[in-house]
Formats: C-alpha cells, sequence, structure tokens
C-alpha cells in the first residue's frame, strides 16, 4: 500500500526525518511510538502534504504513485487521510456541508458518482451514530465548541464517512477519556479491512490495548530503531523511550 | 459629510479625510454625484440590499441620506463588488428610538478600489445602529470603510456598535478601517472593532487533507467569514440568495 524508503525531512531548514524506513501491506495496523520531538507528527504532515514542510531526499511510493509529487487534496482523493492530534475549527462552516462538499470533492476526483443529499444524510448518520457524536453537533460549525474528544470522534465520522486507504491517525487517542477511547478504538477496528491500511502515531501504550497492530515502530531523532510486535509497546511502557535510543 | 450638498461641483481631492483612499481618476469620470434621499416613516420597518456590480473598469458612486423617523427601521445590507472603483455612501440620521442595522460586504480583487462610507447620526434620545463590514481583498485591490458615528447633545441612550473585519488574501492587497466617533451627549454606548488577517492556513490545510481542491477551500471559508454580514436578514429566502450570489463573486 505505502513504501517510504530512507525519508529525509525537515522544517525551516532543520532536519525532523533522519532516513525513515517503513512499508505498510493492506490490511495491516502499524503503531508509530515515540517521545516527543522525535518526528511523529512531521511524518504525519509530510506525508498529509501540509506546506512548509520539506523533504530533502528519500521516496514514498503509495499504491504505486509518487505521493510526494500530490498535492494534499490529490493525496485525499487517492486515499490518504490524516487524522489530526488537534482538529481544527472552521467558523462558520458546518460539519454536514464540510463532510459532504470533501466526500463529492474526493468522488469527482476519482470520476466516481457524487453523492445525493440523502445518500450523504444516510453515511454521516450511521457514522455519527457508531461514534456516539449526536448527529444534532454535525450541522454546527466543524469542531467549533467541540470538546477534546468530540473533535477525535468528529475526525473518526469523517473517516468514517470518507473511507480512506490509508488512515494515519496522529495522537488520535489524546485527550481521551476511557470510555471516548473505547469508541473511537471501536471506530477504528470496524474498519479494520484487506483494503486498508491504519498508521497509528502515538504516545502511550494505552490505545495499542484496544486496537491491536501488527507491527510496532520505535521512533527516535527521525528514525525507526526498533521494530516489533504489540508486546513492544508494553515493553516501551516499562523502559521508557531512552532504552531505546541507546 | 460634504459630499452631501446636492450637485458639489467640485470633484473632491484626496486631501479630504472621507477621499483619501479613493480612486479620484475614477471619481471624475463618476462625477458628478446626485445624491439620493429617502425617508422611513415613524414606525416602519424598512429593510433593502444594495448591489454594486457595474460592469468591469467602470466607476460608480452612489451617495444615499436617509432619514429614520421616530421608531423606524431600516435594515439594509450592501455588495460592493463590480467596477474599477466603487463606492456607496451612506449619511443616515436617526430621530428618536430608530434602529439602523448594516451588513456591508466587499469583495475586491485585481486593483479595484471599493470604498463603504457612512455616517450615521444619532440626532435623537434611544436611538441605536449596528453596522458589521466583512470585506476580502486580493490581488492588489484596496477595501476601505470609513464609519463615522455622530452622536448629537439630543442622542442621549445611544447604542451604536461596528465591527469591521477583512481577509486580505495577497501581499500587494489593501484594508483601510477608519471608525471615527463624535460625541456630544454624555450617556452613551458606542462599540467599534476592526482586524485585518488572513485566511487561516491550517484551516486550509485541514480542508485540502479532506479532499477540498484549494480554490474550494479558499471560498468556503472567505463565505464563511463574509455571511456574518448576512445574518441580520431576516428573510432565510433573501439571505440564501445574497449568500448564493456571494458564493459566485468567490468562484
Amino acid at each position: 500500500m505505502i513504501i517510504i524508503d530512507n525519508l529525509h525531512a525537515g522544517i525551516d531548514g532543520k532536519t525532523i526525518l533522519n532516513g525513515l524506513s517503513l512499508t505498510i501491506n493492506g490490511g495491516e495496523i502499524h503503531a508509530i511510538m515515540g517521545p516527543n520531538g522525535a518526528g511523529k507528527s512531521t511524518l504525519s504532515y509530510v506525508l498529509a502534504g501540509r506546506a512548509g514542510y520539506e523533504v530533502t531526499s528519500g521516496s514514498v511510493t503509495f499504491m504505486g504513485q509518487d505521493l510526494l509529487a500530490m498535492a494534499p487534496h490529490e493525496r485525499a482523493a487517492a486515499g490518504v487521510f490524516l487524522g489530526l492530534q488537534y482538529p481544527v475549527e472552521i467558523p462558520g462552516v458546518s460539519n454536514l456541508m464540510f463532510l459532504r462538499t470533501a466526500l463529492n470533492a474526493q468522488r469527482h476526483a476519482r470520476g466516481e458518482k457524487e453523492a445525493s443529499g440523502a445518500e450523504f444524510m444516510k453515511l454521516a448518520k450511521a457514522a455519527a451514530e457508531a461514534l456516539g457524536l449526536p448527529y444534532e453537533m454535525l450541522k454546527r460549525s466543524v469542531n467549533q465548541g467541540f470538546s477534546g474528544g468530540e473533535k477525535k470522534r468528529n475526525e473518526m465520522v469523517q473517516m468514517a464517512v470518507l473511507e480512506p486507504k490509508l488512515a494515519l491517525l496522529d495522537e488520535t487517542d489524546s485527550g481521551l477519556d476511557i470510555d471516548a477511547l473505547r469508541v473511537v478504538s471501536d471506530g477504528i477496528n470496524r474498519m479494520r479491512s484487506p483494503e486498508r491500511a491504519t498508521l497509528l502515531i502515538t504516545h502511550y501504550q494505552r490505545l495499542l490495548d484496544y486496537v491491536v497492530p501488527d507491527y510496532v515502530h520505535v521512533l527516535v531523532d527521525g528514525r525507526i530503531v526498533r521494530t516489533g510486535g504489540p508486546e513492544l509497546a508494553h515493553e516501551l511502557e516499562r523502559d521508557g523511550y531512552v532504552s531505546m535510543a541507546a | 459629510m460634504t459630499a452631501l450638498a446636492p450637485l458639489m461641483s467640485a470633484v473632491p481631492s484626496r486631501r479630504e479625510e472621507d477621499w483619501r483612499y479613493s480612486d479620484i481618476a475614477a471619481v471624475e469620470r463618476a462625477w458628478p454625484v446626485v445624491p439620493e434621499t429617502a425617508t422611513i416613516a415613524a414606525g416602519a420597518d424598512a429593510t433593502q440590499l444594495i448591489v454594486q456590480d457595474a460592469a468591469p473598469g467602470s466607476a460608480s458612486i452612489r451617495h444615499l441620506a436617509i432619514t429614520l423617523a421616530a421608531g423606524a427601521r431600516l435594515t439594509l445590507h450592501i455588495i460592493n463588488s463590480g467596477g474599477a472603483y466603487g463606492r456607496i455612501a451612506l449619511d443616515v440620521t436617526l430621530q428618536e428610538g430608530a434602529h439602523f442595522e448594516l451588513g456591508g460586504i466587499i469583495i475586491a480583487g485585481g486593483e479595484q478600489v471599493l470604498e463603504i462610507v457612512t455616517t450615521v447620526r444619532h440626532a435623537g434620545p434611544g436611538a441605536s445602529s449596528n453596522q458589521i463590514v466583512r470585506c476580502v481583498a486580493g490581488g492588489t485591490a484596496t477595501a476601505t470603510y470609513l464609519g463615522k458615528v455622530a452622536v448629537t447633545r439630543a442622542g442621549q441612550q445611544t447604542d451604536a456598535a461596528q465591527s469591521f473585519k477583512a481577509l486580505l488574501l495577497d501581499r500587494g492587497a489593501t484594508a483601510n478601517a477608519k471608525p471615527e466617533l463624535e460625541i456630544f451627549a454624555d450617556d452613551v454606548k458606542c462599540a467599534h472593532g476592526a482586524t485585518v488577517g488572513e485566511l487561516d492556513k491550517m484551516a486550509l490545510f485541514y480542508m485540502e487533507s479532506r479532499g477540498l481542491p484549494p480554490a474550494t477551500a479558499r471560498a468556503l471559508l472567505m463565505r464563511a467569514f463574509l455571511s456574518d454580514a448576512l445574518v441580520s436578514m431576516a428573510d432565510d429566502g433573501e439571505r440564501e440568495a445574497a449568500e448564493a450570489r456571494v458564493t459566485a463573486l468567490l468562484a
């Protein structure tokens, strides 16, 4: 699905990713764990195409295409979804309008038929219900006045409606209480499919009790220093990152 | 405002405060300007939408002098987007207990110079006014809002508010805002605020990361920003029509 090869990237002339390589196949869930400043968010922004991040060498191939040559909205239409650590508030634009515009822009770009109002409403209602977010909240401005947990649920609602091929979830677990964590984890698990790859970016092992990854990678100073199975997350929780960096 | 005198003979110059940001060459082409006058009868409730969509390259100046009799209400909306130079000047006089509501939109691009200039005179007690002006300016365009509130000695318990916000889309674009208060009564409430900013880059990235092409994302953000000025349109159908007009202008 995605092959990241020897990626070097940074921002404002400062190198943050330092030769990162990672391959994720369809159906797999990978978790990247690492201390603050290791480059976790930078990786997600580089993959989603946020302006300001500069790739100095290396490549990213997504379903056979050069991902780095594509604009952010083209990546989305190709199937990349980034769940943000801090979802943005957009005053004056309703969640429903935003999401319907996004879905239809993606479908249009792929040459698919756009969703009718009724079809979209059905999708959005089902997603909101599954994530425990009152449908009425989707009529309000995007994320405005939402609590931290509601924002994360809303990200998952968007993901459920947009059905990406590659889900990059940047600290989706941060700011969630235990009930919300369970609901959001269920949402991720429901979307597990042979046609979808998922990359969980997280500080803590907690999320990985609910969403069990196939592989856990430890990111330190912009490179993956260790890879293992789910048990690696427990080892990290016990010993910390310092032991890994050595 | 000096320009209110009927059929002013001399073309204003940029030395005059009300015209200091104007495109004087274009003003000359539109001169002379005949002020339009109107009176809203006591207790009446009037609404009006002024659309300035003059042909590209042309100059348009409208000057409206409106008196609101006691207890009258006027809800006025402006969409100022046409021509090379477009100026809408309002001179509003409020008698006792009258209310004036303005929602103004300026959408300026290219080398356009577009202006909304208001003078609201609170001439009787207990009158109120609320002015919300939103503008987006791109290219090397200039968008200007000059808002003067004058409270006469008779204007006790005046409640006047002005809010101006502008988004600059390009480095060469300019927004001018000048609130001006002239108060001769002692029991008044006058509030004003002005901000000039840019489109929220993080919001744009967020929208693009969901699949919205950049132009669509920008238009959506701009429309949301400008729609503040249309909230005071009570009729849903009229407001939706105005929003559709704004959307078309941003496309």
